[in-house]
């Protein structure tokens, strides 16, 4: 190629070895380019993927602190039992609105007598301070313990998602001038009770055990329901892809004779691995939901569908993994009178087992973070009760799954939902990055090359 | 009985009958195995499968046929005309329904006893009233015939749950007396147990095709119901998508093909060339080292849910590109746009191009390369005129495959590209995708009769043609181009 170049001096060039001419430069140039965009590709891809953990991570972590206030709360009787009888039914009829007066009359008193007011900061701004979750709390507490009624409790409440957000940093008082649901005063007010412990932050518990809130309490929302959901859906999975996943795996690999039909299972089986996954979400629509009329936003029907979506992916790490299985095994149990069921069973499987448990832990890591096909059941519908237990139907009651808690946290419109919905990607990928691992040992340790 | 716990009883009726099998046929030669047609364990595993399969197929095709045998018999409390509307019929069944759970519910709390729950009247009082205090929230009161329909709902569905349960215990019983009863030196036991094996194993392999078939089936009839009720003239070839849910809809494809297409075409235009200098960089530079570690971190970004990539194009790259692009330009103010989800969904195919052309560059033979380098090529000139014009066809091959999926990817153009509908040249404007708007038509409460629900499918179906053919297409050459060097 160097030739073409010179022809048209009509000559050989000139020159030595050592001495680089300004073609060779020209050449060496190119190289050095083409290897700096391989390299500036790398670092691209590299670089934005640690920018989105790291912005998601720094906007998710503060969702596992919660700010809380705890002050003495007395549970007047003329409020809360006004027949003086403590019956249940009597109680029942003080709604959480009466509750909410007594609370917000309490706050004011008890940060009377600590001496922490701030001008300009009416009474119903205070009891504004704290969550709305809160009268449903008590009112919870007092109806499972008449007895508390007439003393004095001290009582920890969540603080409002503003003043979360201001002791999280994501709330100035600048944003508080323009905000109607908090103001500067009120901020300072929170500074004070700060100062004098009243308002603290602490380890969010909630956020892994309560279920969704409103729009009006993010402060109140938490993962309970959708890690039921998720783990509910995971166990299902589990026990349906890989059983089936296996059998068809083994079917094809052992036994199938080669001819149309087996190649018809072979190639829908590598077009349905690259459908688009809310391709399945419509089949589970119209085949689990409407014709079969199963309940939508159950665990069952999101459990179906992702079996359905990540049978491929099992299937096909199966097969891998048996095939790695050298034929002389098969030859020697063969030879020593085993039948071919007993040889598969006996021999082949025990040696494909970490492959393909390897597999079925990657699809279900893949079933894990899926949402699409889960928002056209219904699951990313607004659930507030835990789904029952396995044993009392549980399957069959609406949930979530925590990518689709993402997805819905991230649609509303409160800053403070997309806190929550960073933190929820936390969770999620730290249960993925754990099922990863698992995968890697198990390969590590139980990999065998032949 | 439920079903959980009948499908529990007949596998410990199988397990016993393992036991049983086993301890028969040692019995049956005195202790002498060698009597035996098949190992014991076989006899074991004859009666547990005897007794399992035909009581569990029983119940898993009652359980697909009751909730259709019930819902026939439904029609006699309702006049005709209001039972024939699809619309009407799914509305009164729900209703149905959810008065059965309600009388259930209120039984199980000794709201109503069981004989009160029977001969329950509306004209004794509101139903709507007893059941809210049994937690169950009706939308309006309970219609006479609605009631007596539920009651009879519960009638039925009650005798079907106890005639379930005695047919399938009663089939599981016949089928451990029989195999038990057949137990002995002469049975052929491994033969039998081997044979339903393999049927089993075969019956598991043919899911995929099922699936396949549900797939085509269940979008091609609603399809149909929806071209039925939409002229598909309009549906292929209209220019505007504006659906109105009490009629009159315009539902045009092209401007939520042109959406899905211009933003694939971005994601393609970020996508290739990082992804395939990527992978050149760690075939033919990146020492062994270097590879050990950049590979598997850009194949990390192949394992995150695409739901974290659709909160990056909301919260982070949106409100950057706008910020940083379509304002200074005075090219809109949205912060979700083609450009938003384009480019994530770019990053997000990466690792899918890189390591696809991977495979495929290291597939060409080293002797090529030898020969270039023997030339005096430089390993750049090597690459682009040897490698890459012997492996284009398996790179196209993956392109198209990054192309099917960036088209059928769903959440980040959920969440980044907007939901408006629009055939525009500006990258910076909002639009949308086929699957946005299957999401959109299909989520919230839907009636399964309207053309604006429907539409989904027809949207469905002509994304799963898109992507199938794409992928086929892809796999043909792929394949073809591996022949070549085999």
């Amino acid at each position: 190629m160097t030739h073409a170049m010179h022809d048209s001096d009509g000559a050989r060039p000139k020159g030595s070895m050592f001495v680089e001419d300004a073609h060779t430069r020209r050449r060496n140039r190119a190289e050095a380019r083409f290897r700096l965009y391989g390299l500036a590709a790398v670092t691209i891809s590299l670089v934005v993927l640690a920018v989105m953990l790291i912005t998601i991570f720094s906007d998710g972590v503060s969702s596992f602190r919660q700010a809380s206030v705890t002050f003495d709360v007395t549970l007047e009787e003329e409020a809360l039992d006004p027949e003086e009888t403590r019956e249940r039914s009597d109680l029942m009829r003080v709604t959480t609105i009466g509750y909410g007066n007594l609370l917000g009359r309490q706050l004011n008193a008890y940060l009377e007598r600590r001496g922490l007011t701030v001008e300009g900061v009416s009474d119903r701004d205070v009891a504004a301070l704290i969550s709305r979750d809160a009268p449903a709390q008590l009112r919870d507490m007092v109806l499972a313990d008449p007895s508390l009624i007439g003393e004095t409790i001290s009582f920890k409440v969540l603080a409002q998602g503003r003043i979360d957000g201001y002791l999280k940093g994501r709330v100035t008082r600048d944003s508080a001038l323009r905000d109607v649901n908090i103001s500067p005063e009120q901020l300072e007010l929170a500074d004070l009770m700060r100062e004098a412990g009243v308002l603290t932050v602490g380890f969010n518990w909630g956020f892994f055990t309560l279920p969704d809130a409103s729009d009006q309490r993010p402060e109140a929302a938490g993962l309970g329901v959708a890690l039921i959901g998720s783990a509910y859906m995971m166990l299902l999975v589990l026990v349906m892809c890989l059983p089936l996943g296996v059998a068809a795996s083994i079917y094809l690999e052992e036994f199938a004779p080669r001819n149309r039909w087996t190649d018809l299972i072979e190639v829908n089986i590598s077009n349905l691995a690259a459908v688009p996954s809310i391709v399945y979400g419509i089949l589970g629509l119209a085949v689990f939901i409407n014709f079969m009329a199963l309940p939508l936003s159950s665990p069952l029907v999101g459990a179906l569908v992702l079996t359905l979506m990540t049978l491929p992916t099992v299937i096909i790490a199966t097969r891998a993994a048996i095939r790695a299985v050298p034929p002389s095994i098969r030859d020697a149990a063969l030879g020593v009178g085993a039948s071919k069921i007993q040889t598969v069973f006996h021999h082949v499987l025990p040696q494909a087992a970490p492959g393909i448990l390897t597999g079925t832990i990657l699809g279900l890591a893949n079933a894990l973070g899926e949402t699409a096909p889960l928002l056209l059941i219904g699951m990313v519908a607004f659930v507030d009760n835990y789904p029952a237990s396995p044993l009392e139907g549980g399957f069959l009651d609406p949930a979530t799954a925590l990518p689709v808690q993402v997805y819905g946290w991230a649609s509303r419109a409160d800053a403070a939902f997309i806190e929550r919905s960073a933190g929820a990607i936390i969770v999620l990928l730290a249960f993925l990055f754990a099922m990863n691992i698992i995968a890697i040992i198990l390969r590590r340790r139980f990999e065998r090359r032949w | 009985m439920s079903v959980a716990l009948l499908f529990g009883l007949v596998i410990v009726l199988a397990c016993v009958g393992y036991l049983i099998g086993r301890y028969r046929a040692i019995a049956s030669v005195g202790g002498d195995m060698r009597g035996l047609h098949s190992l014991p364990s076989f006899y074991g595993w004859h009666v547990f499968l005897f007794t399992t399969v035909p009581s569990l197929l029983f119940l898993a095709l009652w359980l697909l046929a009751q909730p259709l045998v019930l819902e026939r018999s439904l029609s006699e409390f309702f006049p005709s005309d209001r039972f024939d509307s699809p619309t009407e019929r799914t509305l009164l069944l729900a209703d149905v329904r959810r008065v059965a759970e309600g009388l259930d519910k209120a039984v199980d709390q000794g709201i109503l006893t069981e004989s009160r729950a029977v001969s329950l009247r509306t004209e004794f009082g509101s139903v709507r009233d007893r059941l809210a205090e049994a937690g169950v929230a009706l939308g309006s009161d309970v219609t006479p015939e609605v009631l007596r329909a539920a009651q009879d709902y519960r009638k039925r569905s009650a005798a079907g749950a106890v005639i379930r349960t005695a047919l399938t215990l009663l089939i599981a019983g016949a089928g451990f007396a029989f195999s038990i009863y057949a137990t002995g030196p002469a049975l052929r036991a491994r033969s039998r147990v081997e044979t339903v094996i393999l049927v089993l194993l075969a019956l598991a392999s043919t899911v995929a095709i099922l699936t396949t078939v549900g797939i085509v089936l269940s979008m091609l009839s609603e399809s149909l119901r929806f071209f039925s009720m939409y002229p598909w003239q309009d549906f292929f070839f209209g220019l505007t998508w504006s659906p109105n849910f009490r009629g009159n809809s315009e539902l045009g494809l092209l401007p939520l093909l042109w959406g899905t297409l211009y933003i694939s075409l971005v994601a393609m235009i970020v996508a290739v060339p990082l992804g395939l200098f990527t992978a050149i960089y760690l075939a033919e530079y990146a020492g062994p080292r270097t590879r050990s570690v950049v590979k598997p971190m850009i194949e990390v970004i192949a394992g995150i849910p695409t739901v974290v990539f659709g909160l990056f194009a909301l919260v982070t790259v949106g409100p950057f590109l706008r910020d940083a692009f379509a304002e200074p330009l005075g090219l809109g103010s949205s912060a979700s746009s083609v450009m938003t989800a384009g480019i994530v969904i770019g990053i997000l195919n990466i690792p899918f191009v890189s390591s696809l052309s991977d495979d495929i560059i290291n597939a060409v033979p080293q002797a090529m390369r030898d020969g270039s380098y023997g030339l005096g090529a430089t390993k750049s000139e090597t690459v682009r005129q040897v490698l890459l014009p012997a492996a284009l066809p398996g790179i196209v091959g993956a392109i198209l495959l990054a192309g099917s999926r960036a088209i059928g990817e769903t959440m980040i153009v959920t969440m980044g590209a907007g939901a408006a509908a629009r055939l525009d040249l500006n990258p910076f404007e909002a639009m949308t995708t086929i699957t946005v708007k299957i999401v959109s038509q299909l989520t919230g409460d839907t009636e399964f009769d309207s053309p604006e629900t429907l539409v989904a499918f027809a949207l469905g179906m002509t994304l799963f043609v898109i992507t199938l053919g794409l992928n086929i297409l892809a796999l043909a050459i792929v394949r073809r181009y591996r022949e070549q060097y085999e």
